[in-house]
């Protein structure tokens, strides 16, 4: 039996060499030290995104993407198809811990300077990678058109109406017309299922490809105690260690899962009545939260600008920024922590935090 | 000089007046200098419908108001004064009972409020030299006149029943005429004003049943025709009953006679059957036809809405756990069609009639119930199913946990 298993092995080596990767997997290490539990977010994230791929992949074989058809078809799947409640639900829950863990993951990379030289693009791939898993949200939330996600991706797309200088296309190119129709959900599902997937593929790989190239980032204050004699610089093997350790946290995210699935199952609410009213308190997933506050709050003129468009402008700047944090936090350094940058992000992530809590009050 | 002194002293006054300030109308710069009563209707003119209609004191009163004199209320110039009481519903149907003249002003209008009020108990007793009762300024005012549509009139429907009562509800006024005096309280109480203090309207007020210019008590043969006008269906299905005929023979007033007249309060189930709160069994007794009726009646419905109740809490109870149950709501839609139907046929007091839409109403809300059942039970199964799931995961992790533990024992190469 054992000889069977040897000579199939070596058929395969024969054709796709896995002793490299065998060699490559024995020889790739991952730093030890008190911060290594931030390295295990951005698995959790690429886990949770192979199962949004795969439930996704199974609710296509009913989902219809017209008006007419996209809530029924959704009800069907929650009620007749079997494990049809199980399949959605977790797909609308994976999508959300998955933005919640790429979030995570995003911080951590910050606050320990990980986007410094010489991986810079691993930073940027990753923020484009977060900017695509954000418009898998906004494009998602409205497929299932019941009422909540119609009013919220008015909302929403009014927001990027308003966007400097190509707000008035991109709302046209978002709805697909002037008003949230028919339309917009065919062009929400094709970015939802093909543009979207297709981009995501590109930056995982380049994003993945840079994370083995580069290895992972030491934070500099760990540098710093071992170049003072502090602590030593400890490694774990990547293969079987820490990628057991790995999938840990990875079964451990399948049973928050399944639990929120079966507990809390995702609602379906009401079917979307563009005539009808908006419902009152209407807003937008927890990750736009924020923005929507703020723009709340923004006063009707900010100096000679309309307040809106204010706020757009302002956030979209704040984006850039981050994305190009590497190419302007040039000091981070072995010594020279920029304590600025860090401020920055602390001040980023509390008023996230805060305007997102002002919702709710 | 006396002269001009005068002029110019009625200038200034009539430049101070407000709402008058351009006019040259002798009645109102006059009665505007004067004190109490006399200067009134002046002041009240201003926001009256026929001043913005632009009509002047001397279209009602006559005379001439472009003269600054007293010669201006000279008979000889046409002037009529204010009209005695009994002469009031002819002085305002003057002008309101001439269609030619009202198509100017307003050609919605009707012009027939005159002869309906002289058919009116109120313009009977008018006529018989009763100064007491109501005409026209009674209800619509007297120089403050406010259009009916306008929410601030006395006559607008959600001020009709405080105009009347002010009346109605005087013990000391109704006791000459022998009427009782607790209608308005009575009304207040009713489903009706509660609709209408809501801000409906189009619900019933004292002038929807009575009449407004006719004003007059129902007649016991046509309280079912009044309550008709409203609940057509209703009044059909009551004059094909067994109670149509026999209440006309016994002289009992149709609808009232079960859901009273001022005080008609939502009607519930227990007004049907035998129990103590049921109004069948004030004419009916134990063994008659009718009492079998009512109870059987009485059990369809009772049935039906337990039946719906308990499909209610059954759905209410699997959203609650997250589960989806709009197909069964519509079940239960259905059914709750039915028996508000039922209710409605309950007026035929034939228990076959209501059976035939009792029935259906069970087999609605049964399916509805049984989606409940189904959606709970499956709610535990998936509860256990993930209770399995939880343990194989615990197992899987542990697994894992302990591979790393005693690999990482073993001494590095």
């Amino acid at each position: 039996m054992s000889s069977i298993l040897a000579r199939i092995i070596q058929w395969f080596d024969d054709r796709f060499g896995t002793a490299t990767l065998k060699e490559f997997l024995r020889h790739k290490t991952i730093p030890l030290h008190r911060h290594t539990v931030w390295y295990y977010f951005g698995g959790m994230t690429l886990f949770l995104f192979i199962i949004q791929v795969l439930t996704g992949i199974l609710l296509l074989l009913y989902y219809r993407p017209t008006p007419n058809d996209a809530f029924e078809s959704v009800q069907y799947v929650m009620t007749q198809v079997r494990f049809g409640w199980l399949i959605r639900s977790v797909h609308s829950w994976s999508a959300n811990l998955m933005i919640f863990t790429a979030s995570v993951h995003m911080f951590s990379v910050y606050f320990l300077k990980a986007y410094r030289k010489p991986r810079e693009l691993t930073w940027v791939t990753g923020m484009l990678l977060f900017f695509i898993v954000l418009g898998f949200g906004f494009t998602g939330y409205l497929l299932p058109w019941n009422t909540l996600a119609y009013f919220a991706t008015k909302v929403g797309t009014q927001m990027g109406g308003s966007v400097p200088v190509v707000g008035k296309w991109l709302l046209i190119f978002l709805r697909g017309g002037d008003e949230v129709t028919g339309a917009t959900l065919t062009r929400f599902f094709g970015f939802h299922v093909a543009v979207l997937p297709g981009l995501a593929t590109m930056m995982l790989a380049a994003h993945l490809l840079l994370v083995q190239r580069l290895g992972m980032s030491v934070p500099p204050s760990v540098e710093k105690r071992i170049a003072e004699g502090k602590e030593t610089s400890k490694i774990m093997p990547f293969f079987p260690n820490f990628l057991l350790r790995d999938m840990i946290g990875w079964y451990a995210a399948l049973g928050v899962l399944g639990a929120l699935a079966a507990i809390f199952p995702w609602e379906l609410g009401t079917k979307a009545d563009p005539f009808a009213p908006a419902p009152a308190g209407i807003r937008p997933e927890w990750y736009f939260l924020f923005m929507f506050q703020t723009l709340k709050l923004l006063p009707s003129r900010v100096l000679f600008l309309d307040g809106e468009f204010a706020g757009i402008l302002a956030f979209s700047l704040a984006g850039a920024i981050w994305v190009a944090i590497p190419f302007i936090d040039r000091k981070v350094g072995f010594s020279r922590a920029t304590r600025i940058f860090t401020g920055l992000g602390i001040f980023a992530l509390g008023y996230i935090i805060m305007m997102s809590a002002l919702v709710f009050k | 000089m006396t002269r001009l002194i005068g002029s110019s002293v009625l200038f200034i006054l009539a430049l101070a007046t407000p709402g008058w300030a351009q006019t040259n109308d002798s009645c109102v710069t006059c009665h505007a200098s004067l004190d109490g009563a006399l200067a009134q209707p002046a002041k009240d003119y201003v926001s009256d419908v026929h001043h913005q209609a632009g009509l002047s004191c001397a279209d009602c009163h006559g005379g001439n108001p472009k003269d600054d004199s007293m010669d201006a209320m000279s008979p000889a110039k046409g002037f009529r004064g204010a009209p005695d009481k009994s002469k009031v519903p002819e002085f305002c149907g003057r002008c309101h009972s001439d269609g030619a003249y009202m198509r100017r002003y307003n050609p919605k209008l009707r012009t027939d409020q005159l002869s309906e009020y002289l058919t009116s108990v109120h313009g009977q007793r008018l006529k018989h030299g009763d100064p007491k009762v109501a005409a026209c300024v009674d209800c619509h005012g007297v120089h403050n006149i406010l259009a009916v549509a306008d929410s601030r009139a006395p006559v607008f429907p959600t001020n009709v029943a405080t105009t009347c009562s002010r009346c109605h509800s005087d013990s000391k006024l109704m006791a000459e005429y022998k009427i009782p005096t607790d209608q308005a309280a009575h009304y207040e109480k009713s489903v009706h004003a509660k609709i209408l203090a809501g801000g409906d309207t189009s619900a019933p007020t004292c002038t929807t049943c009575h009449g407004n210019h006719g004003a007059t008590p129902p007649g016991v043969t046509s309280v079912a025709n009044v309550c008709g006008t409203c609940h057509v269906f209703f009044v059909q299905l009551f004059q094909k009953s067994p109670h149509g005929p026999a209440f006309e023979k016994m002289g009992l007033p149709g609808c009232v006679q079960c859901h009273s007249n001022h005080e008609i309060v939502k009607p519930s189930d227990e007004w049907v059957g035998v129990g103590s709160k049921s109004v069948c069994i004030s004419c009916h007794v134990e063994g008659d036809a009718g009492y079998a009726s009512a109870k059987k009646i009485s059990d369809e419905l009772a049935q039906l809405d337990h039946s719906q109740k308990r499909a209610e809490d059954i759905l209410s109870t699997a959203e609650r756990k997250g589960m989806e149950v709009s197909n069964a709501h519509l079940e239960l839609a259905q059914a709750n069609e039915n028996i508000v139907k039922a209710r409605v046929a309950v007026h035929t007091l034939d228990p076959v009639e209501v059976g035939k839409l009792t029935d259906p109403g069970m087999k609605f809300s049964a399916t509805a119930y049984e989606a409940g059942v189904a959606a709970l039970r499956e709610s535990n199964m998936r509860r256990k199913g993930l209770g399995l799931a939880l343990i194989f995961i615990v197992i899987a992790i542990a697994g894992l946990y302990l591979k790393i533990r005693e690999m990482e024992s073993k001494p590095q190469k």
